[in-house]
């Protein structure tokens, strides 16, 4: 079974892509290439406990390609087998960071729905199991196993080395870092090593930027719920668990990223966590500069999802009354407006309003954790309420 | 990727359009049914979409808590109960838009005469775990 003390998995899994591109690149198809590394693997993960390779990336090579050998041995492709197998290239020089590049690109294609780019990209670029990726998405394993399949053969007319669509592999990114924890797979965590990953091989200042924002929010994950899940509100949060060296790291990507001058949507959004992630406590915030950096999101996403998030902002500059004012130019059907207008309302002392807007967000809330911390907002303020009243 | 809960009721929805009851179908309309059901969980299988279904009994117990120490209270069933739930299907899909869609081809199963019936579904959204907190 599997020895996680025995086998660095992270370490396993950055290879993963690197070999999947070998073999296609030696005329594997793609689908039967992913199947082969994902048997590679998973009989790394048997054996190498007990009988580690001497060079682990020829080992999976060897490993896969004799799987997909076998795999396509039944097939009644056997004349291009045997081309195949005649053709086996010497061990040397065999994939490039463009290969691996490529793979980001094909899993992430534009004509996958979100959900099957996520479930490919975990597995053939992030070399997860199918049932690692099943259980943090809690669905069955042959459910998810479809998936992938099913995937794998919509992309099977595209050629690995098409050009690409960067922005829907930084969604998909964006997407697995969102999930946080699933089962035992630490998907944010994930989402922070392919982000690395993909930073190094391009240099297009929004892939920097989604690193550092991945960087910045996971620097404070300690400090973001208390031990049995509930939230801890930005300005509640104890900084000293904040992870200082991911956050001097995902301040020097950012800066990097800022100074090419193409502002983009992540790098906008890393922007506003860094700013938080600067200050020495909630009170020393620089809200004008937020602000400014929502302007500019606003200007480059016209979300009403980071208009919301801007009068928040707007509230904390300018007073709440400001803040207010920018939320009535917003349909407030919005997700979590009410929350928003709750926070603006208690901030400017109308606790009566606020406990009663409180309690109409938790009835709207959709995550757990947000409707708990809703209702224990409405709480305390009632109390509040009844003993000074 | 977000997982809705698919409500059947045996009472409680609102009236179907083909609203004659089971047990008044033909053999031959109840098989087609089952196979209508069969097929769609299968088709959602191979889509990557199917998480669970389940049909429940009609009768049931209603249990509670009756102080440390002492066994808990069962009482019921009660026939006058208003809502009652048949059974449910999960599924785990990209947009509610989805969810409606298929709950909309489940409703069309067909009963008496072979005909959909036309029955209303409860679609619900689960809550989901950790996100990011608007920050």
């Amino acid at each position: 079974m599997i020895s996680p003390a025995a086998v660095d998995e992270a370490r396993l899994r950055d290879l993963i892509p690197g070999v999947l591109a070998t073999l296609v690149r030696r005329g594997a198809d793609f689908a039967t290439a992913e199947d082969a590394v994902q048997e590679a693997l998973i009989r790394a993960w048997e054996t190498w406990p007990d009988v580690p390779p001497d060079d682990a990336r020829g080992w999976l090579i060897t490993t896969a390609w004799r799987r997909f050998i076998d795999l396509t041995r039944s097939d009644a492709a056997r004349h291009r087998r045997e081309q195949l197998d005649a053709d086996e290239p010497a061990p040397g020089p065999t994939e490039s960071a463009d290969d691996t590049l490529a793979l980001y690109f094909l899993c992430a294609h534009p004509s996958l729905t979100p959900s099957s780019a996520v479930a490919l990209t975990l597995r053939a670029v992030g070399g997860l199991t199918t049932r690692q990726i099943a259980q943090a998405y809690l669905v069955p394993e042959s459910t998810m196993a479809q998936r992938i399949s099913r995937a794998k053969r919509a992309v099977s007319g595209v050629r690995l080395g098409q050009p690409g669509d960067l922005r829907t592999v930084l969604r998909t990114l964006y997407l697995v870092f969102n999930e946080g924890y699933g089962g035992d797979v630490d998907l944010a965590g994930e989402a922070v090593r392919l982000a690395r990953q993909l930073a190094a091989m391009t240099d297009d200042p929004e892939v920097a930027g989604l690193l550092a924002l991945f960087l910045l929010h996971h620097a404070r994950r300690a400090s973001r719920t208390r031990a049995d899940g509930s939230l801890v509100p930005l300005a509640d949060q104890d900084r000293s668990l904040w992870r200082r060296d991911l956050i001097a790291e995902g301040i020097d990507v950012l800066q990097a990223a800022l100074t090419r001058e193409r502002l983009g949507e992540y790098q906008a959004q890393a922007a506003i966590a860094a700013l938080h992630a600067d200050a020495q406590s909630a009170d020393e915030t620089d809200w004008v500069q937020i602000v400014e950096w929502y302007d500019e999101l606003v200007a480059l996403t016209d979300s009403p999802v980071v208009r919301l998030n801007r009068a928040v902002a707007v509230g904390e500059a300018d007073g709440p009354q400001a803040g207010l004012a920018a939320l009535a130019e917003l349909d407030n059907t919005l997700p979590r407006y009410t929350a928003a207008s709750a926070y603006l309302h208690e901030q400017a002392g109308d606790i009566t309003k606020a406990t009663e807007l409180y309690v109409r967000a938790a009835a709207q809330a959709q995550t757990v954790a947000e409707r708990n911390h809703l209702t224990m907002k409405a709480a305390v303020l009632r109390q509040l309420a009844d003993d000074t009243g | 990727m977000a997982k809705y809960l698919f409500l059947k009721h045996y009472r409680g929805a609102p009236a179907a359009v083909n609203d004659v009851p089971m047990d008044q179908w033909t053999p031959a309309e109840i098989d087609a049914h089952i196979q209508y059901m069969q097929d769609f969980a299968d088709r959602l299988r191979d889509s990557g979409e199917y998480v669970d279904s389940q049909a429940l009994m009609p009768e049931g117990a209603w249990v509670r808590h009756d102080g440390a120490g002492k066994p808990p209270v069962t009482d019921g069933p009660f026939a006058e109960t208003k809502d009652l739930i048949a059974g449910y299907m999960i599924i785990d899909v990209d947009s509610y838009d989805r969810a409606v869609e298929l709950a909309g081809e489940l409703s069309a199963a067909p009963g008496a005469g072979g005909e959909p019936i036309h029955e209303w579904l409860e679609v619900r959204p689960f809550m989901s775990g950790a996100h990011l907190p608007a920050e």
